[in-house]
């Protein structure tokens, strides 16, 4: 087994206008979505509208649907509020959610390649911050890709894995909660403050920790949970699930967000796989210590287990460890992949590191860089933590303008390590995955822009000259549309007509 | 026997304390020092002016 799987994540941005501080944040992240949609999708409507028809939001994993008078109403995100929304050529969508800019990236098949495309990602929201400040008359646009503002208001970085249906979804639950617990160990982007509102001048491992008040639920926006229930499969309901994580931190470090996606996309297979019966890590209190594991950055903690043992996060993430090397090593596939070793060595060496002098890690995990920086102001500087020039560096780090953010800034200096140079992430900027749907979506967008009234994940809408009705050609299947599967048809298709024509043959999509 | 078991476990747990406590922090954080002075140089001259108001003003809306 590997770490290959169909996954995506989704960032919600921080957004503010200096000196403004007045202005509608909604207004503000229209800007940045209209101002980039125009430039790299001029050829477009005004907006290529989201095809909503397909998308259920409150169906719930456990089996009942929420009736909408029952949901709060910053759960609809499927009425569309007339915000801007744009699918761009790389098979991304980017649009306003509630009040923050968002960018959805698109299906991949790998870590490595979730990390690209998310690299992509930040780098259309830094063009779109200049962009949207040269419309006339706009003051200037600053996003940040953190989670929270240490005074109460969270906003999620999201994870999708698509599963199969037949896994029980209490198996789910049962070994995916510790799992989250722990993972913090490595995937925190780290923290000044403790405490929703931060009231606390401590520094935790996660951005996002203190923000989860219960164990299971649909929710996103209120009592967030550590497994959230949101059953949205966009691909065949009967089949598959898409599951929805959204306690993870907004990561920088490339390394970070690599072991994050594909730590979870193993430790999926092995709950699918049924290769972790007869374990059992079930915390006490999963909420309780989903916040401890992440206020104790000297990683002591000892977990309390629904059995009475009390283990740390690291010695539980390395038992999880050992399963997945065996699991990866079985003999039931035949061919070895280099990215499933690359993912099981990092994953090992960052435990280790961690167990032996973490500040060795400066260079791979957010939480330690942050940390590392702010010991050495204090150190040099003399200053407590409640001094709001910690706080700043806390907030600073995720700023992403190129010349003040202090991410960027460690990576040009070759102190946070990156895994793809600049031409890679370019490419990821305008081409989509060749592997999955979004192929298909993404070429759509490069090649016929101006005949396509809407798509979604699942669905691409043409409007065909000389066709009363809009034509919606679904895309149920994350593996087909891939280049292998439609590349060919598309290269032989120089208009929608002939596309239409084409697809129509070849049965469907 | 237990009663000779018990004294080599003892010098087994001393050596694990001795390995943690002293050799590997030391070195490797004297090492990753030097760095840190200049990043933190670096880092300085970029931090936004007024911190205390900086910070203050960065309020957001919830999201998800």
């Amino acid at each position: 087994m590997t770490v290959r799987r169909v996954m995506g994540l989704e960032t919600e941005y921080g957004i503010t206008v200096p000196g403004l501080p007045n202005v509608n944040p909604m207004a503000s992240s229209t800007m940045i979505v209209s101002a980039y949609g125009q430039y790299a999708v001029p050829g477009s409507r005004h907006r290529t509208h989201w095809d909503y028809d397909v998308e259920s939001p409150l169906r719930d994993a456990r089996g009942f649907d929420l009736t909408r008078a029952d949901a709060d109403p910053s759960l609809l995100t499927d009425e569309d509020l007339g915000m801007a929304n744009v699918i761009l050529t790389n098979g991304s969508r980017l649009y306003v959610d509630h009040a923050h800019p968002e960018l959805s990236t698109p299906e991949v098949t790998s870590p490595r390649d979730a990390v690209l495309w998310d690299r992509a990602g930040v780098v259309v929201m830094q063009r779109a911050m200049g962009l949207a400040t040269r419309l006339p008359g706009a003051p200037s646009i600053v996003l940040y890709k953190n989670n929270t503002d240490n005074k109460g208001a969270s906003y999620g970085t999201h994870e999708n894995y698509l599963m199969r249906r037949a896994t029980p979804f209490a198996d789910i639950v049962r070994y995916l909660t510790p799992f989250f617990v722990t993972r913090q160990v490595y995937t925190g982007a780290g923290r000044l403050g403790v405490g929703q509102d931060g009231r606390t001048s401590a520094f935790q491992l996660s951005q996002r920790a203190d923000f989860f008040e219960v164990e299971v639920g649909l929710e996103t926006t209120l009592k967030r949970p550590i497994i959230n229930t949101r059953d949205e499969p966009h691909a065949d309901p009967e089949r598959f699930r898409r599951l929805h994580v959204i306690v993870g931190d907004a990561n920088l470090s490339d390394t970070a967000t690599f072991l994050k996606m594909g730590s979870t996309a193993i430790f999926l297979g092995m709950i699918e796989e049924g290769f972790l019966r007869g374990k059992d890590w079930s915390l006490a209190r999963p909420v309780a210590e989903i916040h401890r594991v992440s206020h104790d950055p000297s990683l002591q903690h000892e977990m309390e287990l629904a059995d009475g043992r009390r283990m740390t996060a690291l010695q539980m993430q390395g038992e999880m460890l050992e399963l997945a090397r065996r699991f990866c090593a079985r003999s039931d596939h035949a061919e070895p992949d280099p990215q499933t070793d690359e993912l099981l060595d990092e994953w090992e060496r960052v435990l280790v590191g961690l167990a032996d002098d973490p500040r060795a890690l400066a260079d791979r995990l957010d939480w330690v860089a942050k940390l590392t920086l702010m010991e050495g102001f204090r150190e040099r500087d003399g200053l407590d933590w409640d001094s709001p020039r910690l706080q700043l560096i806390d907030l600073q780090y995720a700023d992403l303008r190129p010349d003040k953010g202090i991410a960027a800034r460690l990576e040009a200096r070759g102190s946070l390590r990156r895994m793809f140079s600049d031409e890679q992430v370019e490419h990821a900027v305008t081409t989509p995955p060749t592997d999955t749907r979004a192929f298909f979506r993404g070429e759509c967008i490069r090649r016929y822009s101006e005949s396509i009234a809407a798509a979604s994940w699942d669905s691409v809408v043409f409007d065909v000259p000389g066709r009363d009705a809009l034509l919606r050609v679904p895309t149920l299947e994350p593996l087909r549309g891939t280049r292998e599967h439609v590349g060919a048809l598309l290269d032989a298709s120089p208009d929608v007509t002939t596309l239409i024509e084409r697809l129509s043959a070849h049965g469907a999509e | 026997m237990p009663s000779q078991e018990r004294p080599q476990q003892r010098r087994v747990e001393r050596d694990d304390v001795q390995d943690d406590v002293v050799v590997p922090a030391e070195t490797s954080s004297a090492a990753l020092d030097s760095d840190v002075d200049a990043i933190l140089d670096e880092i300085d001259s970029v931090l936004e002016e007024n911190a205390e108001d900086f910070v203050k003003s960065f309020v957001q809306k919830g999201g998800e």
